[in-house]
């Protein structure tokens, strides 16, 4: 049997997702056993335009890579977003909150007509995608799972409940009962509730669940004290390009 | 070879997309320029209107590779915006944080992303069938710094722990008296890895120019200091525009920084240059062994200055660990209220001296930002080495040159994704 050939992509991100992949360590020269990576510039030189499946990381934020990315899919069997700004857009969306002229202007002053940007958008609403690893960044774990899964022509078992419950797999006292503000009731779990049991609230990297309860939400930070405004801004941190699911 | 013309698009084993575009006739160089065509994401927009408490998590996201210095130097802007003095216990923790990524970055970079270089091999999954030892050894020792990332912050990339004030957890003392033991063991690695950068031989080249680096009077700064250039002495963080001034090139493409030359170094060997006595005894015998001393002008050197720093943050790291585990740690609750302020973090991260500014408003949301990064500050000095580098090597065979310009531009350990917000971008059409 010929090894499938997997190339990893950048778009605009921090690269983070595939450091990720890169810490996996041991289980990535097993992996390369059963795989050909043809394609990663963060971590080799060879380069091939020949490829099954890829794995993309970053979001789309300019008119080129509206291109680079129809280019991809049409060469791949598979395509998987790889991370937050892949699969929901991310941290990138923060900018969508403003006009693309005056983001522009913040950064770079007089000199603001030189660059081009357009709002961040994940790579779904570009291309086709066939497979989603969540996360700010992924949880390296849920990566091995899911590349074997497609490795093995199955789908992958992606959960549809939220943070809490995995919180709760943990015994973590929930940190609403500390005073602290957190996402995971509408949040799509898998990061083993990493930020929680850390004391530190969810931010709602991964998305939501297929059928969050958030007025429920909204009530239960409003009672936190947010002010409907302060709850909106919460959820846009990571999901700034989907607005309107929120409201 | 007196005719050489090279684009490399997307230089590889670097953090982002870079281009380098070099057109040599007659063996005079007529244009040498490095293109950064990362896409710009505006992060100084982004966190416009967040609150104090968030905004560190905003700009982890600059880069995966050095988040823990991302986050620790927003936190910092923002404590001095607001007047804070956070305990010893909340800055040995950070120190010991910031220890372990530098570990981390740096092996990534020596083993995995230059030391394919030296076996003439694309990547580090090219030396797995004939130097799998090698590779292993870097992965144990770079799998050792994810840990303890991971125990102090949570995780490495996008740390969860480091917060406005202090930790929202601490390490258990148990896990990090554990944790001493794991690095005793891994000492043999550590050895190991010093003999192999022993064997392998640095391009030789030297081209002497100003080094920029925290200092300070108790340590080897890289938590703080002040910004100190090895031309004309110190300035305090809050006068950072006083050392980093940005300048635009004609005709060029990306927005470049110097100081008091038309070039500027930051990174290890900047550190090494500035500060070497502070180094740990065991960091001074490694660069000893290793050949590199004090003033060092070859740039290809950065690459040993990091293995000699490696060893430095692990001993410091043994030393923190030592300090909190004596003194017992408390869990620390910290409250700030927020202000009007205006604030300057600066903090050495593996490629060299980062800075964060922030202004808040009186409900503490951030009204400006601007964030400097060491690769931006880098890239006049790489194009001045590559100016200095490239006729020297005109009668090499063309992959050769092309080796060694990549090689000049790796030792840098460039990471284009941080710094491409403050880069002005221009496709090449070739």
């Amino acid at each position: 049997m010929t090894k499938p050939r997997v190339a990893f992509f950048s778009f605009s991100s921090c690269e983070g997702c595939q450091l990720v992949v890169l810490t996996i360590e041991e289980q990535l020269l097993e992996l390369v056993n059963l795989i050909d990576i043809v394609s990663f510039r963060e971590a080799m030189s060879e380069k091939s335009e020949d490829y099954d499946i890829a794995f993309v990381e970053g979001s789309i934020t300019r008119t080129s890579e509206i291109e680079r990315i129809k280019k991809i899919r049409d060469t791949a069997k598979v395509v998987i977003a790889l991370g937050a700004c892949a699969t929901i857009g991310g941290i990138n969306s923060l900018k969508n909150q403003f006009e693309m002229d005056k983001v522009k202007e913040i950064v770079y002053g007089k000199t603001a007509n030189d660059y081009e940007t357009i709002p961040t958008r994940p790579i779904e609403a570009v291309i086709k995608v066939d497979y989603w690893i969540q996360g700010c960044p992924i949880d390296k774990d849920e990566f091995i799972e899911v590349t074997k899964a497609i490795l093995l022509g199955k789908k992958p078992r992606i959960p549809d409940y939220p943070v809490c419950v995995e919180c709760q797999m943990r015994e973590n006292v929930c940190l609403f009962e500390k005073g602290i503000v957190c996402m995971g009731p509408v949040t799509r779990a898998g990061c083993k509730a990493i930020c929680p049991t850390y004391n530190d609230g969810c931010t709602g990297c991964r998305g939501l669940i297929d059928d969050p309860n958030l007025s429920s939400h909204k009530n239960l930070l409003s009672e936190h004290g947010l002010t409907v405004d302060e709850a909106i801004s919460q959820y846009m941190l990571f999901g700034g390009n989907s607005k309107e699911k929120y409201e | 070879m007196h005719d050489f013309h090279v684009g490399i698009e997307h230089i590889t084993r670097v953090e982002g997309h870079g281009n380098i575009i070099i057109d040599v006739k007659e063996g005079k160089i007529r244009e040498l320029r490095m293109d950064i065509v990362e896409s710009p994401r505006f992060f100084e927009a982004m966190a416009l209107g967040r609150s104090y408490k968030e905004v560190a998590h905003i700009t982890s996201r600059i880069c995966g590779i050095c988040a823990v210095t991302h986050t620790t130097t927003s936190i910092k802007a923002i404590e001095a915006a607001l007047g804070f003095e956070p305990s010893a216990q909340t800055i040995k923790l950070r120190k010991l944080l910031l220890n372990a990524e530098f570990i981390q970055s740096h092996i990534l970079h020596v083993y995995f992303l230059t030391a394919p270089d030296f076996f003439r091999v694309g990547s580090v999954f090219g030396m797995v069938k004939d130097n799998k030892e090698i590779v292993l050894r870097g992965m144990r020792i770079k799998t050792l710094a994810n840990e303890l990332c991971a125990l102090v912050g949570g995780r490495h990339i996008h740390p969860i722990t480091l917060k406005v004030g202090c930790f929202s957890k601490n390490p258990e003392s148990k896990d990090l008296a554990a944790f001493k033991k794991k690095i005793e063991d891994l000492w043999p690695d550590i050895e190991e890895t010093v003999k192999f950068f022993k064997s392998l031989k640095t391009p030789e080249f030297e081209r002497e120019t100003e080094y920029i680096s925290l200092t300070c009077p108790e340590e080897y700064a890289l938590y703080d200091g002040n910004i100190k250039s090895s031309d004309n002495g110190e300035v305090e963080p809050s006068d950072y525009l006083d050392k980093v001034k940005e300048f635009m090139v004609p005709h060029s493409t990306s927005k470049h920084a110097k100081s008091n030359r038309d070039s500027y170094m930051v990174g290890a060997l900047a550190r090494f240059n500035n500060n070497y006595d502070q180094l740990h005894p065991k960091a001074k015998e490694v660069a000893e062994e290793l050949g590199l001393k004090q003033p060092c002008y070859n740039t290809y050197m950065n690459n040993v200055a990091q293995v000699v720093e490696t060893v430095h943050c692990f001993e410091d790291s043994i030393r923190l660990m030592d300090d909190l585990i004596s003194d017992g740690m408390t869990d620390e609750k910290i409250e700030l209220i927020p202000k009007a302020g205006h604030g300057v973090g600066a903090t050495e991260a593996p490629r060299g001296t980062l800075y964060h500014e922030h202004k808040l408003d009186d409900i503490g949301k951030i009204t400006y930002a601007n964030y400097i990064i060491p690769t931006g500050q880098n890239l006049a000095n790489i194009q001045n080495d590559l100016r200095a580098l490239v006729p020297n090597i005109l009668d090499q065979p063309r992959d050769d040159i092309i080796l060694n310009i990549e090689m000049l531009v790796r030792a840098y350990d460039p990471c284009i994704s941080c710094a491409t917000h403050l880069m002005k971008v221009k496709f090449i059409d070739e």
